[in-house]
């Protein structure tokens, strides 16, 4: 079975400079799909990934990447609505580029999809209320 | 068969009044009939919910000891500048006003994180606010500094007084151009990427009264999530706008002037802004109750967002340089199926006003009246009609030679 799924991983300074994702793809033969990367001045690294496997190396790939000390987080975590501050105008709808924003054609209220989130952050001052907020 | 405003706040106050919201009436009244709907409905209720710029709050903080005169001198609320043209403790904070130190667009486009709607929104919210004020100093006001915490609840009045809010129609903008803009309209992107719109279409308070024969000077209305009256025609009314058969504006035309008392309102109303790019501003919910005086006033209220126009303006071009061409008009209906078309292109649709909050609006006030807490006022005046000559010009520039 295979499977697909955004992640956030959170690198140590030692593991900066290590090519992880070639490991990744050599050994576990998974797919990715680089969705934001930056290394912090603490020397931290982030990386948002979509990554795809057979299930089985998947798994493997994970285990990987947390013996090497890498932090892993679902992405779906990491930007979230403020629910008081949404007023529901819809200005997010058009900015986002993976469509996470949609109207409930019954109610017009403005419904936020996290699974198809690729937090790129595009949202966060588009957002006229400042509703949307980002956690890396 | 008509009504007045006296026989319908009696019905009120019995708790028989008939209310409906600016929504449920359209299908009533199909169901009815004009004739029948008029004379059964007592008030249509209606919503907006937007970001309305011209906003502002006068207060008066009352008086330090000794005695300072703020005006003429410098006064800041979180950092964010009051207006100090007035007397001694007397301030106006506008809901655009940004701290001296915001870069604004130094960095292009500015996060406008912080202004003045956001000062506003947190007073209503009950929180402390910090007030630094410098003065030059009389002999009746001698103190030349103030530092101090403030808080809405211990100032003196705080009263919301905004010169144009509930624009009856707006314009619906796009960017032709080959780079995103930050307008006050939204983000824009390039080529047609986008259309943006900023109206409640059938629920919202002109389009519902399209000729003012009931809304004027005395209005009560919902403000903020408090009560307040409708003050005066709104900046820029323009009852002369092109409209439709029907007689629905096509184009940005009634404005309101309204004003209340900013201790009873709620944040949850009342909500600090930033557009990104242009600058802070606060979203303000208003509703206008409607009286149903007799069937030419419910048939206004019929209306549906297929009904009314609204002109595609192109905001990289057009807009900035004052230019009227539109490309095109679409509907209410158009805009929220998700899609408009423009020059034969698809163009996807966003709203920078909220639907379902302006919805909620118009429910609390039927709410409110259905319980008796609300009587209809009788205007004083109605606002200026499209027989007043009123409208709206542009700046006649004269150079200023030496």
């Amino acid at each position: 079975m295979t499977v697909s799924k955004k992640i956030v991983l959170r690198f140590p300074k030692r593991m900066v400079d290590r090519p992880i994702v070639y490991r990744l793809v050599k050994d576990f033969e998974l797919e990715f799909n680089i969705l934001k990367a930056s290394i912090t001045p603490e020397q931290e690294g982030l990386l948002v990934l979509e990554l795809k496997g057979e299930q089985q190396e998947y798994d493997k790939g994970i285990k990987f990447l947390i013996k090497n000390g890498v932090e892993i987080q679902s992405l779906s975590q990491d930007v979230t609505r403020n629910e008081e501050r949404c007023t529901h105008c819809g200005a997010c709808i058009t900015v986002c580029p993976t469509g996470a924003f949609k109207i409930e054609p019954k109610t017009r209220l403005v419904i936020f999809e996290n699974e198809k989130c690729i937090a790129c952050g595009l949202c966060i001052p588009a957002c006229p209320p400042h509703a949307m907020e980002v956690h890396f | 068969m008509a009504k007045t405003i006296a026989e319908i706040n009696e019905k009120i106050k019995k708790g028989q009044a008939v209310v409906f919201n600016a929504e449920e009436i359209i299908d009533f009244a199909r169901n009815k009939g004009i004739k029948e709907a008029a004379k059964e409905v007592d008030v249509v209720t209606t919503g907006t919910f937007g970001i309305m710029c011209s906003s502002g709050a006068f207060f008066n903080i009352g008086h330090a000891k000794p005695r300072i005169k703020l005006g003429g001198g410098r006064t800041f609320f979180n950092d964010v500048p009051a207006y100090t043209g007035l007397a001694a403790v007397d301030l106006f904070l506008g809901a655009n006003a940004l701290p001296d130190d915001d870069p604004r667009n130094r960095i292009h486009p500015g996060e406008f994180n912080y202004g003045g709607g956001h000062v506003i929104e947190e007073l209503v919210a009950g929180k402390d606010v910090r007030l630094v004020a410098s003065a030059y100093g009389t002999d009746c006001y001698p103190r030349k500094k103030l530092e101090t915490w403030i808080n809405i609840k211990d100032m003196n009045q705080a009263t919301l007084f905004n010169i144009r809010n509930a624009y009856q129609n707006y314009n619906v903008a796009v960017n032709t151009s080959n780079k995103t803009i930050y307008t006050y309209m939204g983000v824009l992107k390039p080529k047609l990427g986008n259309a943006n719109y900023s109206s409640a279409g059938q629920l919202s308070p002109l389009f519902n009264d399209p000729f003012y024969k009931t809304v004027g000077i005395g209005t009560k209305i919902f403000l903020g999530g408090g009560t307040g009256y409708v003050a005066w025609h709104g900046t820029q009314h323009n009852p002369d706008a092109p409209r439709t058969e029907k007689g629905i504006p096509k184009d940005g035309a009634g404005t309101l002037a309204v004003i209340g008392d900013l201790k009873q309102m709620s944040p949850k109303w009342l909500v600090g802004t930033s557009v990104m790019g242009y600058g802070c501003s606060i979203t303000v919910g208003i509703g206008l109750p409607i009286p149903i005086l007799n069937e030419e006033i419910l048939e206004y209220t019929t209306i549906t967002d297929a009904d009314i126009y609204a002109p595609v303006i192109d905001y990289s071009d057009a807009f900035p340089n004052l230019r009227s061409d539109k490309m095109g008009e679409v509907t209410y209906a158009e805009l929220k199926s998700g899609k408009i078309k423009v020059k034969g292109q698809d163009v996807p649709t966003a709203s920078r006003s909220s639907y379902p909050k302006a919805l909620e609006i118009a429910n609390v006030l039927k709410e409110w009246i259905d319980k008796g807490k609300f009587l209809l006022t009788e205007p004083v005046e109605l606002l200026p009609g499209v027989e007043s000559g009123v409208k709206m010009k542009p700046l006649k520039e004269r150079p200023i030679e030496d």
